[in-house]
């Protein structure tokens, strides 16, 4: 097997993203990843496959130094499929802003996500159009300005979490893109799991949307309003690790370890691999300033993929079947002879 | 009354109904039989939208059309010599459909007022107010009998109404001297998991067939001899099926899987239904979320080595416009299956109609030229199928197959063929290069790129929408750009040295020339023979392949003093034509009913030009 570097998967093509653009930090992480990815899963580099939509993100497969597709407007999922279910063997990545996944791509995406598809799809997530200049997006927050809502939207925004796991999606994870070594083992993460992986990449746009995130990503704040999900951990946070998350009747609630009574051990437990939706939902759903916002895999269960199921249905029919080839076929059923 | 026994050449059965009365499954069992019986036929389902129209009504109305002859038979005919009439609505649609000859067998029961006043019948004297007095009419009590029949069977009354059409298909059976073995057998394959109902169906058909036999009404029955059959093993298909089987055998002739991404849509559904039963011959099939989703998964299935196809009818084709612009710009091989129905928009989705050539010619964003082959009969279906994906294949393009409900729905005998006698498809795969790869190098002589699939070592390279060099690298030179076009309409317009030489049916030289393409192939062959046999100087140009056309079509036209387009539509192909070859003059004959032409009023439309 072949040992790969992250030079390996950097291709010749100028990288073409603004300056200061949170996708080059994302791109870093994708290429930082595969290697380690290649040497867990024992994938080689022609077995990569990079899938795209339109929109800034949707540029990645160009600098990736594999077999990729820059196709349409929202299709890059429907693409990823058609290509996953044709050859299994491929290791199916794609690149996806929030307006090409969770807009004009909506349907293709959650289907996707109900089929549990085995693909792995890399949600880049500024709250803006950025390829279009500064229009709101299906992600944008509630009166937010842009060109398009010079008075502020009148829209709530999508929570990509949300969706995925309202759909049953089998994986779900979220990070920074300024935490490069988090975001490189979630997608060593995604990379094992088996069925459609959802990774949200917070970005910032530097032009359209500046600070889109800044809230919680300022390394001033960032260990007091986030909080990084360890399976087995428990799930305690900032800057002195001494904040944590407990069950307040059907709530989740911040509390502070040793102040009214409660110790470490009030304090839950990440498990990403329980099939414990309602309070993967409740993880995914935090919103700074009542809770630190969730990174890490906040969920990864295992079930049948389509792949699988595609390709254990096509062995199970053609063993049982007596018309192998196309001249059974067309004398199957009623046919009659002509002396 | 004397009963004769008659020998026809041909012979049209209309069956009609509710939707809900059984008639597809009727006229499907009676072609069948005939089939077997060594039988020339076509058949036409012509049925509404509703899955169940409200009961009783003209919009509820449900026919099949059977056209049986001795011997050739290339429609499904104008006009019936029978109808059956379930109830007074179907009576009242379809009577326009009867020969002034013809037998009509209708159900007396359903006449009643109520019957009457849903069908909208203006007197309680339906004869007079259809002026079908002089008809052989045959007022039968078919749902009185049928609950005669199976008074004692221990079925509900709602069960044994449903009996009603095997009682009406027993009595043609009677009528066309059919016997009834093999609908039995039918029955009894049909209700192996509720063989409770397989003995009452049985009943019902041989009772059916007795009355018919017994009463005095039915003044004649038909002969219609076997059909002089080249020698072979036959069988019956629809066009769904064949464009399905064609393209499994495309897929078998070339090593490549079928993929199949579609959305359900009427009249195309049945072929991704039929597809999905071929999982042991490696089809794989996914119902997609939407249209757009149907074409995106081929187009992905393609890219990663599979032969893959989307099957739709033309509100999906909208839908799919623009990423067919995709597979035509990344020149990925793609199958799109369009089995035409009556539009704009949703339209008449059950009817048939050829409009959607100019939507496949024309229908996409930017510099697009897409190949385009149409099917022109049900058994063509599977020619048409195995040649597009051909095509596709060794092409690396996108190929839109053009059917029509009319061919899709209807079916005829088939003299199956042997695949060795296909050819063999060699898509232009590689699976290594000297230096780097060049993805949208072509050959010189086609313009086709190669095919270097996913997973090959060292053929890592990007597709996409963007335009680009032929090395890949995405380009917005504007040289670059008008290169690129050109060579990607090169290389369709290249398709005309793989493609045979259009044919001539009739003189090479004449007064005029009938020009036709698709479903409408029976129909113009049956008018130009007509008109052959009076002795007048006419012939037929039926197009099988649209984009690009047949080398020598400008050859064919010049031999004759008048050409006359007829299609389905206001004059797509003729107006193609007219910018392909504006020195010739075109006369056109077009209906656009949602329904096939007449033989006749073709006749009478080149009589007229003529």
């Amino acid at each position: 097997m072949e040992k790969y570097t992250v030079q390996d998967f950097k291709s010749n093509q100028e990288v073409r993203w603004c300056p200061g653009c949170g996708d080059h930090a994302v791109l870093a992480s994708i290429q930082r990843a595969l290697p380690e990815v290649s040497e867990a899963l024992g994938y080689s580099k022609e077995r990569y496959v990079f899938v795209s939509g339109i929109g800034c993100s949707s540029r990645l497969p160009y600098y990736m130094n594999t077999f990729g597709f820059h196709s349409i407007h929202g299709r890059a999922t429907a693409i990823s499929t058609g290509i996953k279910v044709a050859n299994p063997t491929l290791t199916v990545w794609q690149a996806t802003g929030d307006g090409d996944a969770l807009a004009i791509g909506g349907n293709h995406f959650i289907h996707a996500i109900r089929r549990n598809i085995d693909i792995n799809i890399i949600l880049f997530n500024n709250r803006i159009y950025g390829l279009t200049k500064g229009q709101y997006s299906p992600t944008s927050k509630l009166g937010a300005i842009t060109k398009t809502s010079p008075y502020g939207t009148v829209e709530h925004p999508f929570n990509p979490g949300s969706l995925v796991l309202g759909a049953k999606g089998t994986f779900f994870a979220r990070s920074l893109d300024v935490e490069i070594k988090l975001s490189s083992d979630i997608m060593l993460r995604a990379a094992k799991h088996d069925g459609t992986s959802v990774i949200e990449m917070l970005v910032n746009c530097v032009i359209f949307n500046d600070g889109a995130h800044k809230e919680i990503s300022d390394k001033e704040w960032r260990a007091d309003r986030t909080i990084v999900l360890q399976d087995g951990e428990r799930m305690i946070f900032g800057k002195n690790r001494d904040k944590g998350l407990v069950m307040d009747g059907h709530k989740l609630k911040v509390v502070t370890i040793g102040e009214n009574g409660v110790t470490e051990d009030d304090i839950l437990v990440h498990d990403s691999h329980a099939d414990n939706l309602g309070l993967q939902m409740m993880l995914a759903d935090m919103k700074y300033p009542e809770y630190p916002v969730a990174l890490g895999v906040i969920r990864d269960v295992k079930d049948i993929t389509y792949d699988d199921a595609v390709r254990d249905q096509l062995a199970e029919v053609e063993a049982k079947a007596k018309v192998h080839c196309v001249d059974d076929l067309l004398h199957s059923g009623s046919t009659w002879e002509v002396e | 009354m004397q009963h004769k026994v008659i020998d026809v050449n041909d012979v049209v059965i209309r069956f009609a109904g509710d939707s809900g009365d059984g008639m597809q499954l009727t006229g499907t069992l009676f072609a069948d039989t005939s089939a077997l019986l060594g039988n020339q036929l076509s058949t036409f389902p012509d049925y509404p939208a509703e899955i169940r129209a409200p009961h009783g009504t003209i919009s509820g109305v449900s026919g099949f059309q059977v056209h049986i002859g001795h011997t050739e038979v290339t429609t499904p005919g104008d006009y019936c010599d029978v109808l059956v009439a379930m109830n007074p609505a179907a009576l009242k649609a379809n009577v326009k459909w009867c020969k002034p000859t013809s037998t009509i067998i209708i159900d007396a029961d359903t006449f009643t007022e109520e019957g009457l006043s849903r069908a909208g019948y203006k007197t309680d004297d339906p004869v007079s107010e259809l002026g079908i007095g002089d008809r052989n009419l045959v007022f039968s009590p078919i749902t009185t009998l049928t609950k005669e029949s199976l008074k004692d069977s221990g079925m509900d009354n709602k069960a044994i109404i449903k009996c009603k059409n095997m009682f009406t298909l027993g009595m043609c059976c009677f009528l066309f001297g059919r016997p009834l073995e093999f609908i039995d057998k039918y029955l009894e394959r049909k209700f192996a998991k509720k063989p409770a109902l397989i003995a009452p169906n049985k009943k019902v058909l041989f009772d059916g067939y007795n009355y018919a036999s017994n009463i005095q009404a039915i003044p004649n029955t038909y002969v219609v001899a076997p059909a002089d059959y080249k020698k072979g093993t036959y069988r019956n298909i629809t066009g769904n099926q064949a464009v399905a089987w064609g393209l499994i055998a495309a897929s078998e002739k070339s090593g490549r899987h079928l993929f199949c991404g579609s959305y359900p849509i009427t009249p195309a559904t049945a072929i991704l239904e039929e597809l999905a039963i071929h999982k042991n011959l490696g089809v794989k099939t996914l119902q997609a979320e939407d249209e757009i989703a149907g074409i995106c998964t081929a187009i992905g299935a393609s890219y990663a080595g599979d032969l893959a196809v989307t099957t739709t009818s033309g509100p999906g084709l909208s839908l799919k416009s623009e990423a067919l612009g995709l597979a035509m710009i990344t020149e990925l091989p793609l199958v799109i299956v369009d089995v035409q129905r009556s539009g704009p928009s949703t339209g008449i989705p059950t009817k048939t109609e050829q409009t959607d050539l100019n939507q496949a010619l024309y229908g996409r964003n930017g510099e697009c030229p897409i190949a385009i082959v149409a099917a022109h009969s049900p058994s063509n279906c599977f020619d048409a199928a195995f040649n597009a994906a051909k095509l596709a294949l060794e092409h690396m393009m996108p190929v839109i197959l053009l059917s029509e409900g009319f061919l899709g729905n209807g079916s005829e005998p088939w003299r199956i063929p042997s695949m060795k006698d296909y050819p063999e498809i060699k898509p232009p795969i590689i699976t290594s290069c000297d230096g780097p790869f060049k993805p949208f190098e072509r050959d010189p002589e086609t313009f086709v790129r190669k095919w270097a699939l996913p997973g090959t070592k060292g053929l890592e390279h990007r597709v996409g929408g963007l335009e680009k060099n032929h090395d890949g690298v995405i380009s917005s030179d504007p040289q670059v750009h008008e290169m690129m076009v050109r060579e990607r309409a090169a290389k369709v317009a290249k398709v005309a040295d793989f493609i045979p030489e259009q044919k001539i049916i009739g003189e090479k030289e004449g007064d005029i020339l009938v020009v036709g393409w698709g479903g409408t192939f029976g129909h113009l062959y049956s008018a130009v023979h007509t008109l052959q046999l009076e002795g007048k100087s006419i012939s037929l140009a039926h197009f099988d392949y649209i984009n690009p056309l047949p080398k020598n079509t400008e050859e064919v036209f010049s031999g004759f003093k008048k050409i006359i387009v007829c299609e389905l539509n206001s004059g797509h192909f003729a107006a193609y034509l007219r910018n392909k070859f504006p020195q010739f003059t075109y006369y056109q004959h077009n209906k656009v009913q949602g329904q096939p032409f007449i033989v006749a009023d073709v006749v009478e439309a080149i009589r007229a030009i003529m």
